[in-house]
């Protein structure tokens, strides 16, 4: 017996002392494993008789467990210094930059673009586009433009060379030949934005010769000069973000509407600072008016029976009034450093009810 | 437009504010562009009177004044040289702001002399250049009374911005009229009476025009002035033009220019004793020559109304007169010319002859035609009173046109175009007050507009003229009636794709620009080039002259101009147009980026790599999924446009479609543009891609295998030109049923590979539906693909 709490005791203190999991393991086997002393001296129990068999079977069972539960304990405290050095040893600077993995950005007109789509769509509006290249009717003719009308000159027009025949195609000056094309091809009721480059032969801090507009066309039987405020005035205090953003219609003049009026928005100016809402100034921003009866009826459309409003608008003004940008040339050179600021990133498309 | 409101008062009789003016002209369509109150600027300045100047005790250049101001007397030092004791000037306090210096006056010594304020010259007070002494005011300028009313300069100048409708109100008289119609005054009757004449006019106005070209100038009229003075013209008619922005010249021109503005009536004046024989009307001689007033010798043209004496041709009609018969201060008789001129005629020559006057803008904006009539005797009243001399009857030629026309205008429009509920009875009013005659009072009004009004043509011009004078403030926002709950799709298939394919290069990391349409030649000339027809007629500069070929050309432009910025790095796109030719169908949709530098921000975590043709494919084929195009289905060709490098470019094609092309920028065209390469590029055009079949696609059923899928490798040899799209689809065709995926992912050349030869590396999954695969099912399905792909590639299977 003496022998055995011996061994017991020896093993335990080898087993307390393994000084890694690689010699604790050693140590298993040589006392559990299939050539260990403890499992050699099991074997040799089927010599003895069926008490001492069991008596000493149980006594090397004890001893078994025993040095097992050493093992394991063992083997868990040296697991977890391992472990630990491990942890220690992995340990890197987490203040070095995670991977670049930049994303990108939209250009604030296509922005801009979306705004004016998701808020005019809610209103029942479809987008409709047209060609850039137009034709004198479109561009002018129809829209009550006659050639050598003051208004023609001052838009200071791009043609392109003439053809064989002499005549010059336009780069469209607005959006409205849209409305003639549209007009063209539907019947009433038409309720259309119509969101898109235009071109004009002016080049300063303030006029780009290529720009964006966005036009509004809506021909029905009874749509009145109420509803155009109504539309203009839910437009911008939904665009804006300011809900009692006060609007003012002044009598104005376009040859493609009857009668017209300038909109302006209210605004201050204190302490230098644009601020868009209720104040002392006005702001103007955008052109509209009744359909002119040529205009429809240059469309085919009977103006006894048929009557809308046309609006149109700069879609860069809005867009710098809106978000503050300073100068309109930049909008058009692609630099990076622009665009990474003033861009928008792609994770939600504009949406009024999403809010954003 | 610009006007003082004193002269607004000689037409208008009002009690109103300068700002109930303005805001009134803004709210009835004349847009107020800005109002100088020159009175407001030089408050500060009074008149003040020198009681005693002595010369400064410590310095040689300065006088010391004792100034009595009206309300004190203030000492002042003082280096006019002109100051002196007794004289009247202008005084500015301590604390008063002095424009010449952008300085406040403060109290102080000058040289031991206490100076509390100054006396000013005009320079200083911003008012010339003059700066040779203090300003010297006459003995009767009352003392203490602002300056600027003793300068006439108390006068605010109002600028309005006229459109082109409203070209009566070019003149200051039209701008009361409308005042007055809403409620700020009233109209003072104008004295255009007949002015006697007392003898024959030895010069004749004579009227020589095709029989189909009557309307050029349809009536002319004029006056002979004999023994004329021709002075300067008194202050208070200098004061007004200089107000306005005009140089006054001499009594005789100044007339001539203040009843344009007053009464929007252009008036010439000819030295008669230069005029040889009777003035006609005629359509120039091709190719003759005028010197005009502006100094400048023009040619004209046979579309061209001249006015013509027997010497040739002495004046533009409409546009400009002619210098060698015009008046100077030695002219002694003088013929006056009041004409009529087709507007667009007018409007042509002017553009032709690139001159901006005064007169064009007039005529061609359309003059009321009675202006010939009174116009006469406007400007012999003026003659006479201005110059003296004797006044010769009325000569003219042509007739009036009749442009008496009558509208009909149902009261109820008002309300059914504009929105506002108006009385038929107010209505007659307004239109009654702009000088529109009206007939009726039920049912529809009979309206006949006024001569000075050519722009009221129909109903809705009358509804507005109701709607502007009543006032817009008055017009109710009404909401648009929805046509159905719920909005309907706002965007077309083909407009929703372009959103979602700058979604997705945004999301891969690239800048949108929004670049101009058009490009310089030399640039589109790398892209393919521009046609004639694609070229401007009249550019804005020659870097812009035609449209351009691709997006492409803008945004490696743009490129390069970033790398000079020092961000050569970049990722950009672009959707926008190209143009091809000038029909609407000439014109594409195309989304186009270019990468250039290296493909990651140089980091601690990984190697920095260049860009390569991959990156542009991979941007190419991610726009084209965003635009639901069948990725997987397209095959590639080698055949790109010549601006990407010919052996690392390709084309996706869907059959024969071409849907997108990618690739290095050729080198030549890097070199060109000074782009630092490399730099990839690709075209994406989003009209090529097929639209999705109307109504909701649904996805095809999603079938979940119970049995774990298996995967093999294979390496084949082939030749090197063998595509791997070639390989690649024989290894999926070999089982489609079985075979879920097969992935490349090893090319290699080099040691082991004989030359001429490359090693593809594929991998293949397997994915069984109904139980386990046995080995032998693997076997098979492994010895199919190796069958299939040596026939299709003639590659072996490496050992």
């Amino acid at each position: 017996m003496d022998n055995l709490e011996q061994l017991q005791s020896s093993l335990i203190d080898r087993v307390a002392s393994a000084a890694d999991l690689e010699s604790l393991e050693k140590l298993r086997v040589q006392a559990l494993g299939k050539k260990g002393e403890l499992t050699q001296r099991l074997k040799t129990l089927g010599s003895l008789s069926p008490e001492e068999r069991k008596e000493a079977g149980q006594s090397l069972n004890k001893v078994k467990e025993a040095v097992n539960a050493a093992i394991e304990t063992r083997r868990g405290t040296l697991e977890e210094a391992a472990l630990e050095a491990r942890l220690a040893e992995e340990t890197v600077d987490v203040s070095l930059p995670a991977r670049p993995a930049e994303m990108g950005r939209i250009h604030p007109i296509s922005q801009t673009w979306e705004e004016l789509v998701a808020i005019f769509g809610e209103m029942g509006f479809s987008v409709a586009e047209g060609p850039h290249i137009e034709d004198d009717f479109h561009n002018f003719t129809a829209l009550n433009i006659p050639e050598e009308h003051p208004a023609r000159q001052d838009m200071d027009t791009f043609y392109l060379r003439p053809a064989a025949d002499g005549t010059r195609k336009v780069l469209r000056t607005h959006t409205s030949p849209v409305q003639i094309r549209t007009m063209l091809a539907e019947k009433p009721p038409i309720r259309i934005i119509v969101p898109g480059r235009t071109f004009r032969a002016d080049h300063d801090a303030t006029h780009s010769p290529m720009f964006h507009q966005v036009e509004g066309l809506v021909v029905d039987k009874t749509t009145h000069m109420g509803h155009l405020k109504g539309t203009l005035t839910a437009f911008c205090r939904a665009y804006f973000g300011v809900a009692d953003l006060p609007l003012r219609f002044r009598p104005s003049y376009f040859p493609f509407t009857e009668p017209s009026a300038e909109v302006d928005i209210g605004c201050s100016r204190e302490g230098g600072e644009l601020k868009i809402g209720p104040g002392k100034d006005w702001l103007e921003i955008l052109g509209c008016g009744m359909v002119h009866p040529k205009v429809l009826a240059n469309c085919g459309i009977d103006p006894e029976e048929y009557q809308g409003f046309a609006f149109g608008m700069g879609i860069e003004r809005i867009a710098m009034l809106k978000y503050g940008f300073p100068d309109l040339r930049i909008f058009y050179e692609t630099d990076l450093r622009w665009l990474k600021h003033y861009g928008f990133v792609p994770l939600e498309q504009p949406s009024l009810v999403r809010g954003s | 437009m610009k006007f003082t409101l004193n002269w607004l008062k000689d037409h208008l009789e009002t009690e109103a504010s300068l700002r109930e003016i303005t805001d009134s002209l803004s709210m009835i369509g004349l847009e107020v562009e800005g109002v100088e109150d020159r009175a407001e600027a030089l408050k500060a300045f009074t008149v003040a009177q020198v009681k005693e100047a002595r010369q400064h005790p410590n310095a040689d250049r300065l006088r010391v004044c004792i100034v009595d101001t009206g309300e004190q007397e203030v000492q002042v030092v003082c280096g006019a040289p002109n100051a002196r004791s007794g004289m009247k000037g202008v005084f500015a306090p301590v604390g008063s702001y002095i424009p010449g210096t952008d300085m406040t006056l403060k109290a102080g010594k000058i040289r031991g002399e206490e100076s509390n304020g100054m006396l000013v010259s005009e320079r200083e007070m911003g008012l010339s250049d003059e700066h040779e002494g203090i300003i010297d005011l006459p003995e009767d300028a009352p003392l203490g009374a602002p300056f600027a009313a003793v300068a006439g300069l108390d006068d605010p100048v109002i600028e309005i911005a006229i459109t082109p409708n409203r070209g009566d109100c070019l003149g200051v008289r039209g701008i009361a009229r409308d005042l007055a119609a809403a409620g700020l005054g009233t109209l003072k009757a104008l004295d255009s009476g007949p002015v006697e004449g007392s003898f024959e006019s030895p010069i004749k106005w004579r009227r020589d025009l095709p029989a189909d070209r009557q309307g050029a100038c349809p009536y002319v009229a004029g006056r002979y002035f004999r023994g004329v003075k021709n002075g300067p013209s008194p202050k208070w008619l200098q004061d007004r033009l200089r107000a306005i922005g005009l140089r006054p010249i001499s009594a005789l021109v100044d007339i001539t220019n203040y009843v344009t503005f007053d009464l929007n009536r252009p008036l010439h004046v000819f030295d008669a004793d230069k005029v040889k024989g009777d003035v006609v009307m005629r359509f120039a001689e091709e190719g003759a020559e005028i010197l005009a007033l502006d100094g400048e010798t023009y040619r004209l043209d046979g579309e061209m109304v001249a006015i013509h004496d027997d010497a040739g041709p002495e004046g533009i009609g409409g546009v400009m007169g002619g210098e060698l018969s015009g008046c100077t201060e030695e002219t002694q008789n003088v013929f006056l010319e009041v004409a009529l001129f087709d507007p667009v005629m007018v409007a042509k020559t002017g553009r032709k002859l690139g001159i901006i006057s005064d007169a064009r803008y007039r005529f061609e904006r359309g003059l009321d035609p009675q202006s010939a009539v009174w116009g006469v005797e406007v400007a012999a009243r003026l003659v006479r009173e201005l110059c003296g001399g004797e006044t010769s009857h009325v000569v003219s030629a042509g007739e009036l046109p009749d442009t008496q026309r009558q509208v009909s205008l149902r009261p109820e429009r008002v309300r059914d175009l504009g929105g506002i509920e108006v009385p038929a009875e107010r209505q007659k009013e307004i239109l009654e007050r702009l000088g529109f005659a009206v007939e009726g009072s039920n049912g529809a009004l009979t309206v006949t507009p006024p001569s000075w009004r050519p722009d009221a043509e129909g109903e809705a011009c009358l509804v507005e003229e109701v709607m502007r004078i009543h006032g817009y403030d008055h017009i109710p926002e009404v909401d648009l009636p929805r046509e159905s709950y719920l909005p309907s799709a706002v965007l077309t298939p083909a407009q929703r794709r372009v959103s979602a394919a700058r979604t997705a290069l945004a999301w891969r990391g690239m800048m949108e620009g929004v670049t101009f349409s058009f490009v310089s030649e030399r640039e589109a000339a790398l892209f393919g080039g521009a046609s004639q027809a694609m070229h401007l007629d009249n550019p804005i500069s020659a870097d812009l002259n035609v449209m351009r070929p691709t997006p492409l050309a803008n945004l490696a432009v743009a490129a390069a101009r970033n790398a000079d910025r020092g961000y050569g790095d970049l990722a950009l796109f672009e959707v926008g147009p190209q143009y091809h030719d000038d029909t609407p169908q000439g014109q594409a949709t195309v989304a186009a980026g270019l990468r250039s530098g290296e493909e990651a921000r140089r980091t601690w975590a990984a190697a920095p790599r260049p860009v390569d043709v991959f990156d542009a494919k991979g941007d190419a084929e991610a726009v084209l999924r965003a635009c639901d195009a069948p990725v997987d289905k397209l095959q590639v060709t080698r055949d790109a446009a010549p601006w990407y490098h010919p052996g690392r470019s390709g084309v996706l094609r869907l059959g024969p479609k071409v849907l997108a092309q990618f690739g290095e920028l050729h080198p030549r065209v890097l070199k060109a543009l000074d782009v630092r390469g490399p730099a990839v590029a690709f075209e994406a055009f989003l009209d090529a891609v097929p639209l999705p079949r109307a109504g909701r696609q649904k996805p095809s059923l999603l079938e979940l295998s119970a049995f774990q899928p298996v995967s093999r490798d294979f390496a084949f040899l082939v030749d090197e030109e063998v595509s791997a799209e070639k390989l690649l689809r024989a290894a999926r065709g070999a089982d489609k049923t079985l075979i879920s995926d097969v992935s490349l992912f090893d090319v290699y050349q080099g040691k082991g590979v004989e030359p001429g030869k490359k090693s593809l590396a594929i991998a293949v999954t397997l994915q069984p539906r109904d139980a386990t695969l046995t080995d032998q099912q693997i076997e098979v399905v492994a010895q199919r693909i190796v069958q299939q792909v040596t026939s299709a590639t003639g590659g072996t299977l490496r050992g």
